[in-house]
């Protein structure tokens, strides 16, 4: 029987580092994947979980299980991605504005030309790649609080409490602040949920 | 249930995070207000579309830094560790204290006796003897007389006669 994270990060505040190499195999790749949508670089988004690990391994004399081990672990992620997103704000407005819009290949998706000599059907992954586009792009441009309260809801599929702990806010205005954002992001992607509504 | 009563709940309602009760709460709202309806439909949609981002995995080289990093850490040490000598230390502080021991009983001189409990018994004996000795070469008077003739002197006296 798999060893829940409590007993996992337990034992490796008893000394064991093969728990840790436990946790780190659990959660490198919700972590990474998190962190990456959170600053859009991989580069930056893999030092960020790196630190997050090395946070975790520090405390580990004082960890005490007083709440969900993923509520410490987002929570220490999701105050990282924010500081490091207030520290390159101003960087990443330069870059926005100036660089044109190209088929981002840092962020782990197949390039268009693999994908075209792996598919016959170019069009249609030129389809989907704008929708992708459009979806990172509506995710981006939600506020910082936001978006990490939308990426632990839709992708970590942490429940409320969890994340308002994360957050540091209430549940109430938890709901509230997801709600705006799945607003923002319903009037972003109109022409796409139309299509899904039409599908659907 | 009212409209504005409807927004904190929405997203619990299609993400299936509601309580029974709430959820049966909505259900009967939305069977009477086609724009709720519409809304949850549109949320329904999104959180469709946000399943289309494809996740990413890992650099293989991403265990190798964390485990790095980790061993790259100090080792904390416990106030106690503070009073805790090393090997090398308690090795050469138990050698010195055997070497002072040995050098302590190589010079202590013998005792006269093997018992120690015998000699003070001895001495006990031989307590009034050495009064004696004490008060008699310290007796002024025994000071003025001559001294005693030796044996082997008076001998040789009465041959040359």
């Amino acid at each position: 029987m798999a060893r829940s994270d409590v007993q996992l990060m337990l034992d490796v505040k008893a000394g064991d580092e093969q728990s840790f190499a436990l946790l780190l195999h659990r959660y490198r790749s919700p972590l990474v994947n998190f962190l990456y949508r959170m600053v859009r670089n991989r580069e930056q988004a893999e030092d960020l979980a790196q630190e997050v690990f090395l946070r975790v391994y520090r405390a580990r004399e004082e960890y005490v299980p007083s709440a969900k081990f993923t509520t410490w672990l987002f929570r220490i992620a999701t105050n990282l991605a924010l500081n490091s997103l207030r520290d390159n704000r101003y960087q990443r407005m330069e870059i926005s504005l100036d660089a044109p819009v190209t088929v981002d290949a840092e962020d782990g998706e197949e390039k268009l030309l693999d994908v075209a000599e792996k598919h016959p059907n170019i069009e249609q992954h030129l389809v989907e790649d704008a929708r992708r586009k459009l979806i990172r792009h509506a995710i981006d441009k939600l506020p910082e609080k936001q978006r990490a309260a939308v990426l632990l809801h839709k992708y970590q599929e942490l429940d409320y409490g969890e994340i308002s702990k994360i957050l540091n806010c209430s549940e109430s205005a938890l709901k509230s602040l997801l709600f705006r954002a799945y607003e923002t992001l319903r009037v972003e992607l109109a022409p796409l949920v139309a299509q899904q509504g039409k599908v659907g | 249930m009212s409209c504005s009563k409807m927004e904190g709940k929405i997203l619990g309602f299609v993400d299936w995070r509601l309580k029974e009760g709430e959820r049966l709460e909505m259900e009967k709202h939305l069977s009477t207000c086609a724009a709720c309806q519409l809304r949850v439909n549109q949320f329904r949609a999104v959180n469709s579309l946000l399943d289309e981002l494809p996740m990413i995995e890992p650099s293989p080289a991403f265990d190798i830094r964390v485990h790095a990093r980790v061993a790259a850490e100090p080792v904390k040490q416990s106030w106690w560790a503070w009073f805790t000598p090393s090997p090398r230390v308690a090795l050469l502080a138990s050698m010195l204290l055997l070497g002072a021991v040995w050098v302590g009983y190589e010079a202590t001189p013998p005792m006269p006796f093997g018992d120690p409990k015998e000699a003070d018994l001895q001495m006990m004996q031989d307590m009034p003897v050495l009064e004696d000795h004490d008060v008699i070469s310290s007796f002024e008077p025994l000071k003025d007389l001559p001294q005693p003739v030796q044996a082997d002197e008076a001998d040789q006296t009465n041959q040359t006669m």
